[in-house]
């Protein structure tokens, strides 16, 4: 008796743990809350910001090494613009996503972002040397360049008929005095890099170094080589929310959850007396932990998601009625208090665990299949059903037979 | 122990209890006239109404500014006029107003590019002193775009309507199965009509909504075909028509049916009436999907289930002969 009492108060304090953790975070352990401003990974339609989709302006399907070309093109215009921030995916055979958080002018960023690379070579005077079609390639390489040591740099590939021109840029170049030789990489009118000219180059190949990773080199290969993309990128869709409905709907969506919990629980306490207040415990616990596995995960939680939340905890109480009603039965038949809940969930347990498989798969799919927000909504779910399954078939059980073990065995008590 | 099991028994009120029964399987015909009646419905109003595609489908532009102000009617035919002023009368599909109150204006077109969007923008920006933070949300669509949501929508309810036959013929048989994915197609159709009739954006929600109600129609049709799987056990030997156990079954699970679709019906309902408005497109389809799904699972799934099964056993009588 006493053992369980303590044991149900032990639970009840570590759920009123849980949620608080959920609330406001761990501060020593650097865990945000929810409402902290780097809590929960809020999607564009709620922080605001823009998704912009393009795709590649031709006849053809672009190539795999055309498009991640195209995607390092927009990461570092999007680098300039000071929008570190931002995501580049590419998406099918030839669309590249881009999302922009907390942009104030999006249709500025469309065309900067998509439009074709202007690459030039200029001399320290601002002369144009090369043009983006006088180089065949630009790609990432590793090995001994002179140093004695192996170390990436990035191998440049002329077209045949810019070599003339390219060896007398860099005759001149190498004969001016330090600090002015060098030949500069310019794109969209923005200097990507100022590389020193050692000597005259006559060749159709050089490479550029200068202390490069992995990352680095071919992040600037990357750029260097979207002066020769043969094609723009055409914006096909464009989201832009600003943050002021975002906003609205954090607040409104927040309201109706916490209505809609109160609702299911005083349903839950009226129809199912000391079970279903065992239940809402359950409730409570149950949106803690999804609150903690959504500021872990930084899952994007999009206006769908945030739907998806609230729909899952009406559908959360789902196996607590199973196993509740199963339990009533048990009682019906006859059977103690203590036995009946026993049967009860045995016997609820399959129906349970077919229903959320299924569910399962069907979140699977939808996740699959979505875009954008929409996958917000099918993680959200999951995670969901996932969770509601656990606190249905463990809390509950483990308070109720706590309550058993309290000696609350009048069956009235168990909505009788 | 044994001694306050004992106790327990003798505290049990419930020798009085009259167990809830009802004969779902006779009424079988009224509910398949039920639902010839919504299937009529919507199929009249697919081809009366049609459906209401958003951009998301079909392609176009929207956008939607902040006034600031109070909007009159009038104020809303000086804005389309400016934008058919920019647009050409046939981009413009349609301009109306927004939020309670009325302060926001939402301006359809035809999918236009950033230039014309920007033109609308600083027309109105000069107008009406609005600035980019007036800007709610600028949604641009290309109609290519539209038809991979289009296929990727069949696609996943075609994909998870036959994972889950392949799911519960596993677990059950093939005739269940096929029944719940009968009453599954129900409850999309339904849906679908809701869309027609009340003319709510088809947009890419829909695909959400969708397989929602999928999920939650499956669950509602597996707690009582679960319950049949048990009581055939049960009664395995008794001489009892399989129809008696889908009565019994179902009355058995009801007021778990009712009861989850109550707790979910509560949260959208108020999501409903507070929420903003992208969400209560979204969710008045689901609201009208859970019903459909408690009356498919109970009217529908087990008469199905009874049907098909005496048709097979039927046929085999009749080979036997």
């Amino acid at each position: 008796m006493k053992k369980s009492i303590a044991a149900f108060t032990l639970t009840v304090i570590s759920i009123a743990c849980l949620l608080s953790i959920a609330l406001f975070g761990i501060r020593a352990w650097k865990i945000p809350g929810v409402f902290d401003e780097d809590g929960i990974r809020l999607g564009l339609d709620l922080a605001g910001g823009s998704a912009i989709v393009y795709e590649a302006d031709i006849n053809r399907t672009p190539s795999s090494a055309e498009i991640n070309t195209a995607v390092a093109m927009i990461r570092g215009r999007l680098d300039m613009l000071n929008y570190t921030e931002a995501t580049v995916t590419s998406g099918g055979t030839n669309q590249i996503i881009v999302e922009i958080p907390g942009i104030s002018d999006p249709e500025e960023a469309v065309r900067m972002l998509g439009a074709n690379a202007v690459l030039e070579f200029r001399d320290s005077d601002g002369n144009l040397v090369l043009e983006g079609s006088d180089i065949a390639n630009a790609v990432p390489d590793y090995g001994d360049i002179g140093g004695g040591y192996n170390e990436w740099f990035i191998s440049l590939r002329l077209n045949p008929a810019a070599v003339a021109k390219w060896a007398d840029a860099t005759r001149e170049a190498a004969r001016r005095p330090e600090g002015e030789n060098y030949i500069a990489i310019f794109m969209d009118d923005s200097e990507l890099m100022r590389p020193r000219v050692q000597q005259e180059i006559n060749s159709d190949t050089c490479t550029i170094t200068g202390g490069y990773d992995r990352a680095s080199a071919e992040y600037w290969a990357g750029l260097i080589s979207a002066g020769q993309l043969p094609f723009a990128l055409k914006d096909v869709q464009l989201t832009a929310t600003g943050p002021a409905l975002g906003e609205k709907s954090i607040q409104t969506s927040l309201f109706a959850g916490l209505i809609g919990v109160i609702l299911i629980m005083l349903f839950m306490i009226v129809y199912y007396r000391i079970p279903g207040l065992i239940a809402s415990i359950s409730l409570v616990a149950y949106i803690g932990i999804v609150g903690i596995v959504l500021v872990l995960t930084q899952v994007n939680l999009s206006l769908p998601g945030i739907a998806g939340i609230i729909l899952s905890m009406g559908m959360a109480v789902d196996a607590n009625v199973i196993i509740f009603e199963r339990i009533k039965e048990e009682l019906r038949s006859g059977k103690s208090v203590r036995l009946s809940i026993k049967g009860g969930f045995r016997r609820a347990l399959t129906a349970i665990l077919d229903s959320n498989i299924t569910t399962l798969m069907v979140a699977a799919v939808l996740w699959y299949f979505g875009t954008g927000p929409i996958v917000g909504f099918a993680v959200v779910w999951f995670i969901g059903v996932i969770v509601s399954m656990f606190t249905a078939i463990t809390i509950t059980r483990w308070l109720l037979h706590q309550l058993v073990g309290m000696n609350i065995k009048n069956a009235k008590l168990y909505g009788i | 122990m044994n001694r306050t099991d004992n106790i327990d028994k003798i505290n049990n009120l419930n020798a009085g209890y009259k167990q809830f029964h009802f004969d779902f399987v006779s009424k079988r015909l009224i509910f398949l006239a039920v639902a010839g009646v919504i299937f009529l419905t919507g199929i009249i109003s697919f081809f009366t109404r049609g459906f209401n595609w958003d951009i998301d489908f079909v392609g176009g532009t929207i956008m939607e500014y902040n006034m600031g102000r109070d909007l009159s009617v009038s104020d809303v035919e000086d804005i389309e006029s400016l934008a058919v002023e920019i647009l050409g009368a046939n981009a413009v599909s349609s301009v109306v107003r927004s939020g309670n109150p009325a302060q926001q204006v939402v301006i359809k077109t035809q999918d236009i590019d950033t230039d014309k969007r920007n033109e609308i923008f600083e027309a109105l920006a000069e107008k009406y002193n609005i600035t980019e933070d007036d800007i709610y949300r600028t949604n641009n669509v290309n109609p290519t775009v539209g038809e991979t949501l289009t296929r990727s929508t069949i696609l996943s309810v075609v994909i998870a309507s036959v994972l889950m036959l392949i799911y519960i013929s596993v677990r059950f048989d093939f005739k269940s199965g096929l029944a719940t994915v009968i009453c599954l197609l129900f409850d999309l159709f339904v849906m679908l009509t809701v869309y027609s009739l009340l003319q709510i954006s088809m947009n890419v929600a829909v695909i959400a909504a969708f397989l929602t109600i999928l999920g939650y129609s499956i669950n509602a049709t597996i707690i009582i075909f679960d319950r049949v799987r048990e009581n055939m056990k049960l009664k395995r030997g008794a001489n009892i028509k399989f129809a008696e156990i889908i009565n019994m079954s179902l009355s058995q699970t009801i007021a778990r049916s009712f009861n989850t679709t109550l707790t979910t019906f509560f949260v959208l309902i108020v999501l409903f009436i507070i929420g903003v408005p992208s969400i209560r497109t979204f969710v008045l389809p689901l609201i009208v999907g859970i019903m459909s799904g408690l009356f498919s699972s109970l009217c529908l799934a087990g008469q199905l289930w009874n049907f098909l099964k005496g048709a097979g056993e039927e046929k085999s009588k009749n080979k036997a002969k």
